[in-house]
């Protein structure tokens, strides 16, 4: 009876996960490959680098990142730029208001990217995380453990779902999109295919494009993904031998005691 | 302790003379680390040291989160941002802290529903199963609490919703509600107070363990045969058990380094599988998620409140019955906490002379039909307020109830036990004796 009790207690485990995505994502999520899936998963430098130079020359313009450090851009598990590149990124892209100057100033890299709430555009550095992704095997969403949170997959499906319909609603335009719940989202079509020149000519259609802003944007959102799947390995290994000698150990104090009723 | 004789601690050197004369701790300590065991106890009797070590480590990993937290309404969301992107190890002490949760009640509902299986909640032991009630319930506060704190949108609209359920209260649910809050609606008032008693609650439930654990020692632990232990002597005594220190210590550090080393796996590669998208992004009062979904481990017993709608006759009688005060939604209130309320009865709900529900044939099938109904109203309380699952979440409550109220009551009555083994040592003998003595532990342990 205790081993049905146990599974039950893993099975609650995968139950949980259908509360947390019964949250309805009607949309239609493609399942994109992406550098940072699965236990050994890590970001591709190249790869966020591009999609920092996308969100600067297109994203920017409406979404803030206010909760991301410009100096993080430096970081080895990141886009990995060097100091000099960022702190010249920072004054030539961004002015931020200067509480002390009571004037607005360009950028250093101790300062976040700026919050951009112009057009009420959401702020997109936890987006990739934000947003439901993966449901399956029968709505445990396990699948995770191999396929990742399934956010960067969607802002990729959201960025190449429009289908060029639109239509006018209370005054605002809406534009048809797969991916977005609903169907019909504010948000014009950012990126269109070769909005964006790279210096190494890395291929720049749409899908390449939305590819690697996700990335970067998940990057965004989890900037300590590697170094925790890494303490995660560590851990896992650690306990495993840890496990073993216990269960020796415990096997061989308990073996007279087991002996003892013959 | 009480009860099973065995030998006590005697000051042997002249130092260990001077501060037991003074203060008895270490012999406290002795007694209760050295304390007579049941041998038979199975893999199901690990998750009480999985427990003590969980609140242990939300106690640590909260400590540590608190020195970096800033519990106000236009800060906190930024704050925990700060732990997870600047705080030297910060983002594993909250991955850590939010999944400990998790495997809080993953050991605490396993722990339950071995004491219902094992019948460790009857006589004598009525006041070790009450104490873990009420653990149980401060968890369950501490938990929503403390789910609060990051101030995403799941946090407030949850807020908003949990404690909506105590304006439901006839006449004085709505001043309980504002106190609750500290204002009309979830503020930074409510923040403030939630923090404060999130980290109270905590402490609170370390003084209730220590209570659990002296209670049971002055009882003896149950076993799986439901036998208790010989206390004629000490020789008795010593073939049904063996001292806590070093076997089951041992055993129980085996199987919690098992259990963590699948908890690190989930903290370490899928640290958000247990959460909600939503709750990244920060609380705004103006806009409502599509579905609140309260935490795993509440969706149960929101499972038996949602049930309980204007159109089941029951709620209709009741409000008939009393003209009208108790409405659907106060009889959801009540059924939600009735539904833990009964549990905590089960010591004089259940009839029966035989305590371990190995030997009761016809037990054996109920428990395992509320085991799946328990994860039947979980997988309920995930889904939308809507038909199949309405109907679903109603029958389910109702033999949740049925369970506690009817069949433990006549189970006493109708059903006829097999029989028990003399002794623990029989037991023991017996199942070792079976595979020739060269039987392991090597059984999979409980998880």
């Amino acid at each position: 009876m205790f081993k049905t009790i146990a599974l039950s207690a893993a099975l609650a485990l995968g139950l949980g996960a259908t509360g947390a995505h019964a949250a309805g994502a009607e949309g239609h999520v493609e399942d994109f490959d992406f550098s940072f899936e699965g236990p050994f998963g890590t970001y591709d430098q190249n790869q966020l680098q591009r999609g920092l130079k996308i969100y600067t020359q297109v994203c920017a313009g409406c979404h803030g990142l206010k909760f991301v450090p410009i100096r993080s851009l430096s970081a080895e598990s990141g886009p990995g730029l060097p100091e000099d590149q960022v702190r010249a990124y920072a004054e030539q892209n961004f002015e931020v208001f200067d509480e002390e100057l009571d004037d607005f100033r360009p950028a250093r890299p101790t300062d976040n990217f700026p919050a951009n709430n112009g057009v009420g555009a959401p702020d997109l550095s936890l987006m990739a995380k934000a947003r439901a992704g993966f449901h399956g095997p029968y709505g445990t969403g396990i699948n995770q453990f191999m396929k990742g949170i399934g956010g960067p997959e969607y802002i990729a499906s959201l960025l190449t779902g429009y289908t060029g319909e639109d239509r006018e609603q209370a005054g605002t335009i809406l534009y048809e999109n797969t991916a977005f719940p609903g169907g019909w989202i504010s948000m014009a079509p950012p990126l269109y295919g070769e909005d964006v020149e790279f210096d190494d000519g890395h291929e720049n259609d749409l899908e390449s494009e939305a590819k690697d802003v996700a990335a970067f944007l998940m990057w965004t959102a989890e900037p300590k993904m590697m170094a925790r799947k890494q303490a995660g390995f560590v851990g896992v290994l650690f306990l495993t031998v840890l496990s073993v000698l216990l269960y020796l150990t415990n096997k061989r104090i308990w073996a007279p005691i087991k002996r003892k009723g013959h | 302790m009480a009860g099973i004789p065995h030998d006590h601690y005697e000051p042997k050197t002249g130092g260990e003379r001077w501060v037991h004369r003074r203060l008895p701790i270490i012999g406290l300590l002795y007694d209760t680390i050295m304390i007579p065991t049941p041998k038979n106890l199975n893999w199901m009797w690990i998750w009480g040291i999985v427990l003590t070590f969980t609140l242990a480590l939300q106690i640590i990993t909260g400590i540590t989160l608190v020195m970096h937290y800033t519990p106000d309404a236009d800060l906190a969301f930024a704050s925990v941002e700060h732990i997870m992107r600047d705080v030297n190890g910060g983002w594993a002490l909250r991955y850590i802290h939010a999944n400990g949760a998790s495997l809080f009640f993953v050991a605490v509902y396993a722990h339950i529903f071995r004491g219902l299986y094992y019948g460790s909640y009857k006589e004598p032991r009525e006041i070790t199963w009450i104490i873990g009630i009420l653990i149980y319930l401060l968890m369950m506060g501490t938990a929503f609490m403390g789910y609060v704190l990051p101030w995403g949108q799941m946090s407030f609209w949850g807020a908003t919703v949990i404690t909506g359920l105590f304006g439901a209260i006839p006449l004085i649910g709505e001043p309980i509600q504002t106190w609750l809050l500290g204002g009309p609606a979830v503020d930074n008032y409510t923040l403030t107070r939630f923090f404060s008693l999130h980290y109270l609650f905590p402490f609170v439930i370390a003084g209730l363990v220590i209570v659990h654990i002296w209670a049971f020692h002055t009882t003896g632990n149950n076993n799986p045969t439901g036998v208790e232990v010989r206390r004629t002597s000490k020789a008795d005594a010593e073939k049904d058990t063996v001292p806590f220190w070093p076997y089951f210590v041992i055993k129980d550090l085996f199987a919690l380094a098992v259990i963590l080393a699948v908890f690190f796996a989930i903290v370490g590669f899928m640290p958000n599988y247990l959460g909600h998208p939503d709750n990244y992004i920060e609380a705004n009062p103006l806009a409502t998620p599509a579905h609140i979904v309260p935490e795993w481990y509440f969706l149960p017993f929101y499972a038996i409140l949602r049930a309980f709608t204007a159109e089941v006759w029951v709620v209709q009688i009741a409000s008939f019955v009393t003209g009208g005060i108790i409405d659907a939604k106060f009889f959801g209130v009540l059924a939600m906490f009735g539904a833990i309320a009964v549990m905590a009865l089960a010591p004089w709900l259940d009839t029966s002379s035989v305590r371990s529900g190995r030997y009761r044939p016809m037990f054996k099938w109920w428990f395992a039909l509320l085991v799946v109904d328990f994860f039947v109203l979980m997988w309920c309380g995930a889904m939308p307020a809507e038909e199949p699952y309405a109907s679903i979440s109603l029958v389910a409550s109702a033999y949740w109830f049925a369970y506690f109220l009817v069949i433990l009551p006549l189970l006493g009555v109708l059903e006829k036990p097999n029989a028990q083994p003399e002794t623990i040592e029989a037991d023991f003998d017996a199942h070792y004796a079976k595979s020739g003595g060269t039987k392991t532990v090597a059984q999979t342990p409980a998880e």
